[in-house]
């Protein structure tokens, strides 16, 4: 589903990824750790085409194409799917509103016909179920005056409406209550269908109670430098960073 | 044929011309013809204006000047029927439309039989023996302080009239509709409007301005006159859609009794040259008065929003908020007067002017001046320039939504919240579609 090839990438000239590689095969759920600003939000602000971010070297694999050739929109079409570190907030415009165009928008690409309002409103109402979302926050302009913890629910809802093929959530669960992270959790889990991929970025093993990975990587100084199964969150979280570098400093 | 500056001067076509206005209503009307005179003889000292005058810095008149137009007359009016101006229609299949063709009403396309009763509307020869009209025509505006006031007064020919009665609710909105026809030559065209509103009566007003076909330059010299009595309500519309090489300057003067309400919305995408020139006085006390403006400009499109909000009195509130998208090499002009005078303490006024630039060959000038004699008062502004947000439009484009509509969906939410305030359903949906229609021709053009 998504290969990626010793990816080098800057950002205002300074050099963040250093030779990435990644593969993520259908259905599997990838968690990405590693120490604050090591390169994870990057990563998937590289995968899901924000321009300030160059690519210097390396390619990208997504579903047979060569993903760093398309426009974020394009990517998004084919089925790629960013969960924000930090949403942005955008006044006059509508929750509804924006999910609608969204949702055609990827549909037309498709040649699918567009959803009318009817239509529409009641798959609305199904995903709002599954993230447990309040209906006035669909009237709400986009994340406009949300706190941080429903700015998080709220990409999870764009997902489940979205059903991209690929997922990255980055530190969707920074921020949110228990509870929250346990319904965020469950519509994830809700997705989780055997074909649909996850890249989960977090700081917490605790999430990935909830959502159990089939590999977890660590992100050091812009490439992963170890890799293995949920056994390696519960290291981390124990004995922390510090021998990960250790690591890395006598292999270099 | 010569140009406007002819009326500069006391040539002979000059003086033909101004015996064939005079013939057409000084005769019957002696104190207008009078005005009229005064109205030359102002004009004739000051010219039209330059880009030397402080106020008319940002726009150039020189082609308007230098182009030989020639004045519309009755001849060139009553050419559109109905159908023609169907396409114009913005307040739903009530509303009660008024053609002003070139100038001068054209009943025969106007749809006029739904007026109700207390509310009259006509030109000046249906008012002649009304003489709470025949005082206030041709008094508001000032016509010894602003030269093309001053040559309306002078060229206009058949002033359009709105009379409201006392206590009356007009449900249906009344929109004149001003189509500019263009012909073979350059056309000038004074159009005036006298709105009279009794007390305690509500009702809603559209102006708006077309281009209809094509041909050569035309200019819209127009001033609107609007007297609100004591607690009435108006909500009025400027609408400025007229075709890519129309100029036009307007002048809008209101007066606000006792405890009236108005809300004021002006809305320009056509045009090439719009300059226009709001000046609302609040009378008395009490007064509420909001104005709001939006402008979305593209190409080498110029406008030039001149207010003033001139609180004479204690215990008045208003409100002004005008924000502008400019694209392409267009050009934006805010200038936003508060006048406080030394009788109104306790004055509530706010004014805010935003502007998004989309090419970094557009431009905008913002100029909020607060003069403030009084010392009991609440004002504030704020005026900013920025461009549309980056991090909004990936998050957009992250979701799928191509590039250009995310654009389209960010200005026009950053537009939108001006249209939202229009009272009128049915006009505020329009004026929501014609918004879209030009943000999107943008994008296609981008
Ligand atoms: N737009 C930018 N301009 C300048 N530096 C940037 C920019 N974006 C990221 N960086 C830098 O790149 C490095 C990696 O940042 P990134 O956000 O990818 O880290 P991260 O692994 O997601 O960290 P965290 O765990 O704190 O979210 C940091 O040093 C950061 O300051
Ligand atoms: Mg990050």
């Amino acid at each position: 589903m998504l290969l990626i090839k010793n990816l080098q990438a800057s950002v205002e000239g300074k050099q963040i990824l250093n030779g990435l590689n990644l593969e993520v095969k259908p259905g599997e759920v990838h968690a990405i750790m590693g120490p604050n600003g090591s390169g994870k939000s990057t990563l998937a602000s590289v995968l899901a085409g924000r321009e300030e971010y160059e690519v210097e070297g390396g390619t990208v694999q997504f579903l047979g194409n060569d993903l760093l050739d398309m426009s974020p929109e394009d990517r998004a079409r084919a089925g790629m799917f960013l969960a924000f570190q930090y949403p942005v907030e955008i006044p006059g415009v509508s929750n509804a509103n924006f999910l609608k165009t969204a949702v055609n928008e990827v549909r037309k690409s498709k040649g699918l016909t567009a959803y009318d309002s009817k239509e529409f409103l009641q798959i609305m109402k199904e995903k709002m179920k599954l993230v447990e979302m309040d209906k006035a926050m669909t009237q709400r302009s986009v994340n406009e005056g949300f706190s941080g913890g429903e700015k998080k629910r709220n990409e999870i809802f764009q997902m489940a409406m979205l059903e991209p093929t690929l997922a990255i959530l980055d530190e969707t669960d920074s921020g949110l209550d228990i509870d929250a992270l346990r319904i965020v959790s469950n519509g994830v889990n809700a997705l989780r269908d055997g074909n649909r991929s996850f890249i989960v970025i977090t700081h917490y093993q605790r999430l990935l109670d909830y959502i159990v990975p089939d590999f977890v990587h660590v992100l050091y100084k812009g490439r992963i430098v170890k890799s293995g199964t949920k056994e390696l969150a519960l290291e981390l979280e124990e004995k922390g960073y510090d021998w990960i570098k250790e690591e890395v400093a006598v292999g270099a | 044929m010569s140009t406007i500056t002819k009326y500069q001067t006391a040539s002979t076509a000059f003086v033909q011309e101004a015996e064939v206005f005079a013939d057409l209503y000084g005769k019957a009307h002696p104190t207008l013809a009078a005005i009229r005179k005064q109205a030359m003889v102002a004009f004739s000292s000051r010219g039209i204006p330059t880009m030397k005058h402080e106020e008319w810095k940002y726009v150039n008149l020189t082609s308007i000047a230098q182009t030989e137009y020639r004045t519309a007359s009755p001849a060139d009016s009553q050419k559109l029927s109905k159908s023609d101006i169907e396409q114009y229609r913005y307040a739903g299949k009530d509303a009660i439309l008024c053609v002003i063709e070139n100038g001068k009403l054209n009943t025969a396309a106007s749809t006029m039989f739904s007026i109700p009763a207390g509310v009259r509307i006509g030109s000046i020869d249906d008012f002649s023996s009304d003489a709470t009209v025949m005082s206030q025509l041709f008094t508001h505006a000032s016509y010894e302080e602003e030269a093309m006031v001053a040559l309306n007064t002078m060229l206009c020919y058949s002033p359009i009239i709105i009379k409201v009665d006392a206590k009356v609710k007009c449900d249906a909105v009344i929109q004149l509709i001003f189509a500019t026809v263009p012909g073979a030559d350059p056309l000038l065209i004074p159009a005036r409007v006298l709105v009279v509103v009794g007390e305690q009566s509500e009702f809603t007003v559209v102006e708006s301005f077309h281009t209809h076909g094509s041909g050569a330059l035309t200019c819209n010299n127009i001033v609107s006159e609007v007297v609100v009595g004591k607690a009435a309500r108006v909500h009025y519309a400027k609408v400025q859609v007229e075709g890519e090489e129309a100029q036009h300057i307007n002048y809008h003067k209101v007066n606000m009794a006792r405890d009236s309400f108005q809300h004021l919305t002006t809305l320009t995408l056509g045009g090439a040259i719009v300059r226009n020139n709001l000046n609302i006085r609040l009378d008395d006390e009490h007064v509420n008065a909001y104005l709001n403006g939006l402008y979305v400009l593209n190409q080498k499109q110029v406008i030039d929003n001149h207010t003033l909000v001139d609180h004479a009195m204690p215990n008045c509130y208003s409100n002004e908020l005008y924000k502008g998208i400019i694209g392409d090499q267009a050009q934006g002009v805010f200038n936003g007067k508060i006048w406080v005078r030394e009788d109104a303490q306790k004055t509530n006024a706010y004014q805010s002017n935003k502007n998004l630039l989309l090419s970094n060959q557009a431009s905008m000038n913002t100029k909020p001046q607060l003069e403030i004699y009084a010392d009991d008062v609440k004002c504030s502004h704020g005026a900013t320039t920025g461009q549309l947000d980056d991090e909004a439009l990936f998050y957009l484009r992250a979701r799928g939504i191509g590039e250009s509509v995310a654009r389209s969906l960010l200005n026009h939410a950053f537009a939108a919240d001006v249209i939202e305030q229009v009272e009128n359903e049915t006009l505020r949906e329009s004026l929501m579609q014609l918004l879209d229609v030009k943000l999107s021709a943008m994008q296609i053009e981008a």
